[in-house]
């Protein structure tokens, strides 16, 4: 994985001198919170309900062992033992000083971590595919791509105080496992017909009140004009975003307004003027990136075989692994979403547990999901059992990979200041409704998405079953979506009808659960046959 | 009238600087005052009369100014660039590295906190017009000058 040389170190270490020099004009009232607001901010640190919350930036969900060993002891002494991972593939700790701030980041900055731009209306945390470097299907490893963009990203003058945040996604697979197309800019690394690697831009999706799925206005840039295409779609929506009205200021509003016919015309225009300025990093940049991503020493020969003589192994091992793309291995998938817990958290116990498996059994490393579990990327398969059996002892074995109980939630009105209604008890009654009824297994792949308000951090508009917290006089309600998707077939949800109290919604996810069940045909998931049947007799179900 | 940080050695234009649109109509003007909705592409006709390029910032967070400057300093504009308005000293180093050398805040800078905030990061990831080489050169060797 990437390590930082000097003058990466030098920039984080600046960071950490500055910030801390802002928390004290702060703490000593040189800076009122009115002033501070926009400081903090654009250092992840955010005041919610209850206290401050830390957000840190986890590049492309990529940790070694030794940082998420960092990430448990900052759980550890600063909060209150845990911490919860995100669906930026970031970290967040609920219960932060203000007085610990500085301090907190300069125990990031010694593992090379920092809590730069994960707020504020600047270029956010690069995400990517959690399979990155292991998955059979990808044209090549996404992530030299997304570090540079990180660091063309970072302390960037120009793009500082956009209209609005503004993040990317990178892949380089058909599979989209990163709702690439549902960001401001989905990056999707390509071979064109000669057989050279180009990126095809998306420009203009996202989820928040106003849901669209980005279309692509470049099939193919080079790779060594990457960042000069990316600073032209930047400078025009920098240039011509809307700044009149927070809710219509992301760049899916600009590109929906203008069309992204002459969106892409300004872009290829500005794009021309800076192809002539000379900004692009030389090839030999990019090459140097790409040495920290080279393949670890797979073992050639590695035993294909799986023992599964044990069937509660057997039943996880075929529900929380991936196909990789060297034989004899795996990439393993850990679950944070125990029965009734909370989806995302993890104990600073857990994490050590999964630093120290990263350790011994995947190359020193492990990646963040944006479905807020954790991967271990390179298995090999006479190891798993042993990985396994090590999580199964620690709570962190629940074989539910994409279905019913992996809910994403987010924080909710327990946690957030802008929330309507609570997400996090909705999502353990789910959770345990249908470990309760066993139907969990059976209904196979059912992506569940919870957000407390219309800004759609829960990612609700692309759940096949989406659940959205509203506010309605002083009492939570919540509308139920169908027909979403993140993945390659992007899709968003339709809501059914009324919305629902915080009981009723529990029974009226297991309705349209039942009517998938009594439905199907063979082979499809409940998305299939939502997509087949329509939204009539799920209606029916819940409303007739 | 606020005070004006310099970093330019040539003598402060004392021009009064007009709208963009009334700059392009008067062939006598010799500064202009950008609002964050200009387009500052308009002015490229006529870098060679211009000797003061104003740009406001009516609020911090309103960052448009930073493009209309960079996109003149690109097309070889040399003269005077102003931030005015709510500049603070956070903004300055970001706002140099996009081509201004003059500042006139709404609120004085202390000029100890410009020189921390102008020293503050020893490098910078991209290339700009400010003549900074970006750690990629720094890097590679690839600088030229």
């Amino acid at each position: 994985m990437y390590q930082y040389d000097q003058y990466d170190q030098a920039m984080v270490d600046a960071r950490v001198a500055e910030f801390r020099d802002q928390c004290q004009r702060r703490i000593d009232g040189k800076l009122t919170e009115e002033q501070f607001k926009p400081l903090r901010l654009m250092n992840g640190l955010y005041l919610q309900l209850h206290a401050y919350m830390l957000r840190v930036a986890i590049p492309y969900g990529t940790l070694s062992g030794r940082q998420m060993r960092a990430l448990a002891d900052i759980a550890d002494k600063f909060d209150r033992k845990y911490g919860h991972f995100t669906t930026r593939q970031n970290i967040q700790y609920n219960w932060i000083k203000l007085e610990d701030a500085g301090d907190i980041l300069a125990e990031l900055a010694k593992v090379e971590m920092h809590a730069i731009q994960t707020s504020g209306n600047c270029i956010r945390n690069i995400s990517s595919d959690h399979f990155a470097g292991a998955a059979a299907d990808e044209v090549t490893d996404p992530r030299p791509y997304a570090e540079l963009l990180r660091q063309w990203s970072s302390f960037h003058p120009e793009f500082s105080y956009l209209p609005r945040k503004f993040k990317f996604a990178v892949i380089a697979s058909d599979t989209d496992r990163a709702a690439m197309r549902l960001h401001d800019i989905g990056i999707q690394i390509v071979r064109n017909e000669a057989g050279e690697l180009g990126a095809a831009f998306y420009v203009g999706g996202g989820m928040g009140r106003t849901p669209m799925i980005a279309p692509c206005i470049r099939q193919f840039v080079p790779l060594d004009q990457l960042i000069t295409y990316s600073e032209a779609c930047l400078r025009v929506y920098n240039r011509y975003g809307r700044r009149d009205n927070k809710y219509k200021a992301r760049i899916k509003i600009l590109v929906h307004e203008l069309g992204a016919e002459e969106y892409t015309r300004q872009v290829e225009a500005e794009f021309a003027h800076l192809l002539e300025q000379g900004i692009e990093p030389p090839f030999a940049e990019l090459a140097r990136i790409r040495t920290f991503f080279e393949d670890p020493a797979f073992e050639a020969g590695a035993a294909d075989e799986l023992d599964r003589s044990d069937p509660d192994f057997a039943v996880w091992a075929d529900r929380n692994t991936h196909p990789h793309k060297q034989a004899g291995y795996l990439s393993a998938v850990i679950s944070l979403k125990p029965v009734g817990g909370i989806p995302g958290d993890a104990t600073a116990d857990q994490m050590r547990l999964m630093a120290q498996l990263a350790e011994d059994y995947s190359f020193d490393e492990c990646r963040v999901i944006h479905t807020q579990n954790i991967v271990l990327p390179h298995v090999r398969k006479a190891d798993l059992y042993a990985v396994w059996q090590k999580l199964e002892a620690s709570g962190l074995g629940t074989p539910n990979l994409d279905q019913v109980g992996d809910i994403i939630a987010c924080p909710g009105l327990d946690y957030c200041s802008l929330a309507n209604a609570r997400s996090i008890p909705v999502a353990q009654r789910i959770s345990e409704r249908f470990a309760a009824n066993g139907k969990g297994e059976t209904l196979g792949e059912l992506k569940l998405k919870i957000s407390g308000c219309i800004n759609a951090c829960g990612h609700h508009h692309a759940g096949h079953i989406g659940i959205l917290g509203v506010d309605k006089k002083g009492v939570e309600n919540y509308q139920l979506l169908l027909g979403g998707s993140e993945a390659e077939d992007t899709s968003l949800g339709k809501i059914t009808g009324p919305g629902f109290s915080e009981d009723g919604i529990v029974d009226a996810v297991e309705t349209a659960a039942d009517v998938y069940l009594a439905q199907r045909q063979d082979g499809e998931r409940f998305l299939d046959t939502y997509r087949r049947i329509g939204m009539e007799p799920f209606k029916e179900a819940l409303y007739g | 009238m606020a005070e004006l940080l310099r970093f330019r050695d040539d003598a402060v234009p004392a021009e009064p600087a007009v709208t963009v649109d009334a700059f392009v109509e008067q062939s006598n003007a010799l500064a202009v005052r950008i609002e964050p909705g200009d387009d500052a592409r308009k002015l490229i006709p006529f870098l060679d009369r211009l000797r003061l390029v104003e740009v406001n910032f009516p609020v911090f967070g309103d960052g448009r100014g930073y493009s209309a400057a960079r996109i003149l300093r690109e097309h070889g504009y040399s003269g005077e660039m102003r931030a005015v308005g709510d500049v603070l000293v956070d903004q300055i180093a970001y706002l140099q590295r996009c081509g201004f050398d003059a500042f006139e805040p709404d609120e004085p800078l202390a000029a100890e906190d410009v020189e921390k905030a102008l020293a503050r990061f020893p490098q910078a990831y991209q290339q700009t017009t400010d003549g900074r080489i970006p750690i990629w050169d720094l890097r590679h060797g690839t600088a030229h000058g």
